[in-house]
């Protein structure tokens, strides 16, 4: 009985792994063949989907609708910031710890105290304090005040004094950046079906039905929203490793109010959404802002990413992901 | 703090949050009647203050001049354009969820800029003061207070006076308050919800827009004005409650006063001070401070 159920869940699961299994191969295989214009793009995608699908795990699978997200991500950027030296690469053990820490630190609060409210309040409140967080580093000398700081070396990954990994040199910084992604995928993939995620799938259902079949949905939530947080923050993290400057332009309400853009897009309820609505969102910006395809209109690209989304969302209330498979029509109401 | 500096500070203060008060009705109308997450409201008040910039000469050219008149013209215009975007617009998201209203409204706001971008120009533009409010008058001494901020903060007392008179008093109040109430319950009896809807709306946006046109002498015209209005609002209207008009004037007159004594007391801390304000006020009244019907 239970191998046909193993087999059961087995046959409905491959044929939604199996897109997101050749799609990390390609990502794989792709700086053999991409130019390094490209390359780098697709570093920022894959940078861009591990952030989008942390806020997935609020978002479409807990019903928590923060608009505050950024705040996390600035975090884990300044993190690096903070800890490398002037002189020297910082270790990435301690740059991560750090982020992951301080982020979580701050969620907690966070989440702590907005989690009190609901609905419309929730999203304003988790701005106000993202926005708390954006004045901090832009009107102290703590994080450089607005034009940020630069980083002169890129924390390396160490052994004792061994250096393991050197992200300056070659693709490193890419494969890095794509082992993180495929990491994160798969811990949410696992998380979510397992019993705590199953539980998250229930609160965003019914909350009330939850509490009364005996589980106290606070530290659900509140645990849900620390972990969107430090996933958030290692994103952040490899942001900053990859550009080499951190701005407080990375906690800007703009910024959570594109990665929010970027899961519904692709369509709520999926980490491949997250993922999709990250590369979807990117690609376009990049298409849009492209000199050679639109020439001297390119200066006014946000009148057509404004015109997509709205025909985008008008057309296509269930994201991306609503354009494959049966199943998510039979959904639909 | 002197004396006369903490009277001037307090004028600045009142004059801000009664120009908050008029952003931030119209949002938190349009919120609470119609359950619509207008993220684009905020284009609205930069709406105006281009229309102040732009129909200034217009106005001197053909009708003579006249400030009265510029207003005029620019809330009519306002309004009528606010009850044509209702129709092709946000009359199709009434029954879309609140996310999806928050995006398409947010692809509307990157429309309304690049739309200005290409007729104006992305250039600062000041707008003259009319002659006649253009002088000050002394407080001490050496201090002096523009005639024009007191005018402001006259236009808009006139407003929030005149928009509680009709919600309170007149039939349109309240049919408006009631459709807030009980949509299916209005449509029943006989009132057409969705006249009355584009009404509110074109409301809302003649609000926003008379905002912008009469801070436009003050502020200048500049790109990205509407989204730097469109948030400070977003928090009078949630630390006041949604749909709540009481509401949003008090907490707009709290985070004028937060806001501009803040400037002067705590220079580093004055951009996060009326987010902390927000984060306590929601921490204290979870659903703001006079919850709407």
């Amino acid at each position: 009985m239970t191998t046909m159920a193993a087999d059961d869940a087995m046959r409905t699961r491959l044929p939604k792994l199996l897109p997101v299994l050749i799609a990390f191969a390609l990502l794989a295989a792709f700086p053999a063949f991409g130019s390094t214009f490209y390359v780098d793009l697709v570093g920022k995608i894959m940078i861009y989907s591990i952030f989008a699908m942390s806020l997935e795990l609020l978002v479409g699978q807990t019903g928590l609708v923060s608009f505050g997200h950024a705040a996390f991500f600035g975090i884990g950027a300044y993190a690096v910031a903070m800890v490398t030296a002037k002189v020297d690469a910082a270790s990435l053990w301690l740059v991560v710890v750090v982020a992951v820490l301080a982020s979580a630190a701050y969620a907690l609060v966070v989440g702590a105290l907005s989690l009190r409210t609901k609905g419309v309040y929730f999203i304003m409140i988790t701005l106000a304090f993202a926005q708390m967080a954006f004045f901090v580093f832009h009107d102290t000398s703590f994080g450089g005040g607005s034009d940020g700081i630069y980083l002169y070396y890129k924390p390396a990954l160490t052994l004792g004094s061994l250096v393991l990994v050197d992200f300056d040199k070659g693709r490193a910084m890419y494969f890095g950046t794509l082992a993180c992604l495929v990491a994160t995928f798969a811990f949410l993939a696992v998380l979510l079906r397992s019993r705590y995620g199953r539980a998250l799938a229930g609160i965003k259902a019914n909350e009330q039905r939850m509490r009364a079949a005996g589980f106290a949905t606070y530290p659900y939530k509140l645990g849900a929203f620390v972990l969107g947080a430090m996933i958030a923050s290692l994103a952040g993290v490899l942001f900053a490793m990859k550009d080499g400057v951190v701005n407080p332009e990375l906690l800007v309400w703009n910024q959570s109010g594109a990665v929010l853009l970027m899961i519904i897009l692709g369509g709520l309820g999926h980490l491949r959404g997250a993922m999709l609505g990250a590369l979807m969102f990117t690609v376009l910006q990049e298409v849009y802002q492209s000199e050679a395809l639109f020439g001297s209109f390119s200066k006014h690209w946000q009148l057509m990413l404004g015109l997509t989304i709205i025909a985008f969302v008008a057309t296509m209330p269930r994201g991306l992901i609503g354009l494959f498979g049966k199943r998510a029509k039979k959904e639909a109401p | 703090m002197d004396f006369p500096t903490f009277l001037i500070q307090c004028l600045n203060a009142v004059q801000y949050g009664l120009l908050l008060f008029l952003v931030a009705s119209g949002l938190t109308l349009i919120f609470g009647i119609m359950g619509v997450i207008n993220l684009a409201h905020g284009s609205f008040y930069m709406l105006g203050a281009y229309l102040a910039y732009g129909l200034a000469p217009l106005v001197e050219r053909y009708l003579g001049g006249g400030f009265f008149t510029t207003l005029a013209l620019g809330v009519v215009l306002a309004i009528a354009f606010g009850y044509l975007l209702e129709w092709v617009f946000f009359s199709y998201l009434y029954e879309r969820e609140h996310l999806q209203q928050v995006l398409m409204t947010y692809g509307l706001i990157l429309v309304f800029e690049e739309l200005r971008s290409i007729l104006v120009g992305d250039e600062v533009h000041g707008v003259a003061t009319p002659d006649w409010l253009s002088g000050s008058f002394p407080l001490s001494e050496v201090m002096t207070y523009p005639v024009y901020r007191l005018f402001i903060s006259v236009v808009c007392a006139i407003v929030a006076i005149a928009l509680w008179a009709v919600m309170t008093k007149t039939r349109l109040g309240m049919r408006i308050r009631a459709g807030a109430t009980n949509r299916e319950m209005v449509q029943a009896l006989g009132i057409p919800i969705r006249f009355l809807y584009r009404v509110v709306f074109a409301i809302g946006v003649g609000l926003a827009a008379l905002a912008g046109l009469v801070a436009a002498p003050v502020s200048s015209v500049y790109p990205g004005m509407g989204s730097q209005v469109l948030i400070i609002c977003f928090v009078v209207v949630v630390i006041g409650g949604i749909g709540s008009i009481r509401g949003a004037f008090v907490a707009a007159l709290l985070v004028g006063l937060v806001d501009t004594f803040g400037k002067v007391l705590f220079p580093s801390l004055a951009g996060m001070l009326i987010y902390l304000l927000m984060a306590a006020m929601l921490l204290w009244k979870p659903e703001g401070l006079f919850k709407a019907g």
